[in-house]
């Protein structure tokens, strides 16, 4: 019977989007105020959501993904029209690269302006195209509704990704008549992702896992993504398979343990290298077989049979051909692999594949070792980080000290290792922290910097302490752009050309003038004080590092294939 | 090797983008390109004629899929399906020629559907091979302008396939 009775209110499109983004639970919305957001700013009071005032729109899309990383739900971001919403775009190429689900929401001018190159206009969803997982130009105020439920829907399901809706002032400024009770239904008749793996390719998954004696699993950002941690953990060590994982699914896996073999690819470990170049079989878990993790792509794991874990189809064989593809969410899949498996999985198995965990673990410590303590470097601060702290969330900017963090921070908990892996965006660190610590206030938020990094979003410092966001940041200072003068090493006959960042940035002055506590250390006598110092105070601090000789980061692969590596300085 | 896609579509604003965007952002090479209505309100149909290989393909195929607006991508064989292009063909023809291309356009079933004096425009049908030799027939006189649209197809018996 149709219900006559249903009780409608008028709503301004406003009051619409704030009302549909409470239906799905948003906390929070880290944006910036513009003339075309004004509508939604102005009734935001009345509604339950915490609004966090980043100081650069950028900083509030990382700011969104980082908590979207932290918490696993998605992050919200809002920007206005015009340079509001194109300083979005680098924070959703991140999530885009990395499929975490981010929602932005941009201000647009007045439908009828559109197109007429209005003051503060610009075509964002054109712009986005390219960069997000969909992108919608609202054009009627009875849409917002529908289109933000959709969006939710859209950035947390299948592979996930950042949608971005493009509301223009006079549809936030309508009025309209809504049900007060929400009876939203979404229309994608194209949008149906593959989350059960196929069972009779999960069936030949096991046949070829039964008769292979060296098996690798490469954990990839895939494992993160769907929650998948718990079952990957239970299943390589029910069966003692080393996992090597991606710098996107390191976090996929306990790092202390014994199986975990490290990173893989062109920053890749001895051991994780190793093991791709010479498993007969590889359960890829998550991967898109980027370039970093490859290398050269003729020469990568050619002795093995992979078995590909996807849930986008799309990632099926577009890099490395895939023996067994399985479209699927990770946990459903290991789960099932793991059910299957039990049935068949014999002593003799057992017993092969104990010599190749030898070997391969051989390797691993072979090349484990203290880190130097004669002077300042950065795997002796992350070494004593750890000591200090056994599980923070820890995020990273981009460059050598990514790749030391990476290396030398083993992680354990779950999602608590948050880089920029896809896009490599300088800067995404400290926002990413802040958005982390918006969504776990419990946790200690730690972000690992570089001297260049940190200035790309140094500015959120601000956003930290006045929106009572405490994180520590350790900036790594040796002047120059690390990755960029090992690149000119090893590459281009150490023409040191414009990696220079000179001496003049006091960081800790920096981070007084923003109202946050600056820290300098020099010695390695003064790191554990120093960070101890910093959580003790509970206030946002940098730490500035003085590392006056500035190591490159090992293993580097320098050849045409993963084991074709240097280890050392030459 | 040339490969025809057919792409059933939600008929959206910006869909043309999303489509044209993702050939030339994923470096697939667009041959032709069609597209027009279909018999359900608010879906359109594309048809487009890619060149590369099986891999590439296949790349095309499920990058296509993952646009939301996108319905169903069909890689069309030709052995499969019914395959037409059309095309406008302005020519030149001086009286002592017209009998000559008049027995070429009867040859080729096609129609004159304007004419001033020495100028024809000439409406062509058929699939892409026989709209070539209309080309290289008429190639011996002089053509002013000529356009075609790309190839359309649709899939024998191609019902929920």
């Amino acid at each position: 019977m149709k219900n006559n009775m249903e009780k409608e209110t008028t709503l301004t499109g406003a009051q619409a989007l704030l009302k549909a983004l409470e239906e799905e639970k948003a906390e929070i919305i880290f944006g910036y105020p513009g003339g075309a957001t004004l509508p939604v700013y102005d009734k935001l009071h009345e509604s339950g959501i915490r609004h966090i005032l980043c100081r650069h729109e950028q900083g509030g899309a990382h700011m969104a993904d980082g908590y979207a990383r932290a918490t696993g739900k998605a992050g919200l971001c809002m920007a206005t029209s015009g340079p509001g919403a194109t300083n979005l775009v680098t924070g959703l190429a991140t999530s885009f690269m990395d499929s975490t689900p981010v929602i932005a929401i941009s201000g647009q001018v007045p439908r009828e302006m559109i197109g007429n190159d209005a003051f503060q206009e610009v075509d964002i969803t054109g712009i986005t195209i390219p960069i997000t997982k969909h992108n919608y130009l609202i054009s009627e105020s009875s849409e917002i509704s529908n289109s933000i439920h959709e969006a939710y829907y859209l950035s947390t399901t299948g592979r996930k990704g950042p949608i971005l809706l493009d509301i223009p002032k006079d549809v936030l400024n309508e009025n309209i008549k809504t049900p007060e009770k929400n009876n939203h239904k979404t229309n994608l008749e194209g949008y149906n992702p593959t989350i059960k793996g196929h069972v009779g390719q999960i069936k030949r998954a096991v046949t070829l896992l039964k008769k292979s004696n060296k098996v690798l699993i490469i954990s990839g950002g895939g494992v993160v993504s769907s929650g998948a941690e718990d079952a990957l953990t239970n299943f390589a060590k029910k069966y003692q398979i080393p996992v090597a994982a991606t710098l996107m699914g390191k976090n996929g896996f306990p790092n202390s343990d014994e199986l975990y073999l490290g990173l893989v690819g062109y920053h890749g470990t001895a051991a994780g290298n190793t093991a791709i170049q010479k498993a007969e079989t590889i359960i890829a878990i998550g991967t898109r077989f980027g370039d970093r993790t490859t290398g050269p792509l003729k020469t990568f794991a050619q002795n093995a049979n992979i078995i590909h874990i996807d849930i986008d189809p799309a990632e099926i064989s577009k890099n490395i051909p895939s023996f067994i593809p399985i479209v699927g969410d990770a946990s459903a899949i290991i789960e099932e692999l793991d059910k299957q498996f039990s049935e068949i999985k014999n002593a003799e198995l057992n017993r092969k594949e104990e010599e190749w965990l030898k070997y391969l673990i051989g390797i691993k410590t072979s090349r484990t070792k203290p880190a130097d303590n004669s002077k300042l470097n950065i795997p002796l601060i992350l070494e004593q980080l750890k000591k200090i702290l056994k599980d923070p969330i820890i995020t990273t900017d981009v460059g050598r000290h990514q790749i030391f963090t990476a290396h030398h921070f083993p992680v354990d908990k779950k999602n608590s290792f948050i880089t920029s892996g896809g896009l490599g965006t300088m800067g995404f660190g400290l926002p990413a922290a802040i958005g982390a610590k918006a969504g776990k206030p419990d946790e200690t938020v730690i972000c690992i910097s570089g001297d260049g990094s940190f200035l790309m979003c140094c500015q959120e410092l601000v956003t930290s302490v006045e929106e009572d966001l405490p994180v520590i940041v350790l900036v790594m200072r040796d002047n120059r752009l690390g990755m960029i003068s090992q690149l000119q090493d090893a590459f281009y006959g150490k023409r040191y050309n414009c990696c220079d960042l000179g001496s003049v940035v006091d960081f800790t002055k920096i981070a007084e003038g923003m109202g946050a506590k600056g820290i300098r250390v020099k010695t390695p006598e003064e790191i554990e004080p120093a960070i101890k110092k910093a959580i003790e105070l509970n206030k946002t601090t940098v730490i500035e590092f003085i590392i006056d000789e500035a190591k490159n980061t090992y293993p580097m692969v320098t050849g045409n294939s993963l084991t074709d590596f240097i280890e050392e300085e030459l | 090797m040339k490969h025809t896609i057919s792409i059933l579509c939600d008929d959206k604003p910006g869909v043309m983008t999303r489509i044209s965007g993702l050939f030339s952002r994923r470096g697939f090479n667009i041959e032709s390109l069609t597209v027009g209505h279909t018999e359900t309100p608010g879906k359109s149909r594309f048809t487009i004629v890619v060149r590369g290989d099986d891999t590439v393909l296949e790349q095309v195929r499920k990058q296509l899929q993952k646009l939301v607006h996108v319905i169903k991508v069909l890689d069309i064989k030709s052995t499969e399906a019914v395959e037409r292009e059309h095309a406008l063909l302005k020519i030149e023809v001086s009286p002592n020629k017209r009998s000559e291309v008049l027995q070429i356009i009867t040859a080729l079933q096609a129609r004159i559907i304007d004419s001033s004096s020495n100028i024809w425009i000439l409406e062509i049908t058929g699939d892409t091979k026989s709209v070539n030799n209309a080309f290289n027939l008429l190639g011996d006189y002089k053509i002013v302008e000529s356009i075609r649209t790309g190839k359309i197809a649709l899939k024998r018996d191609s019902i929920g396939k």
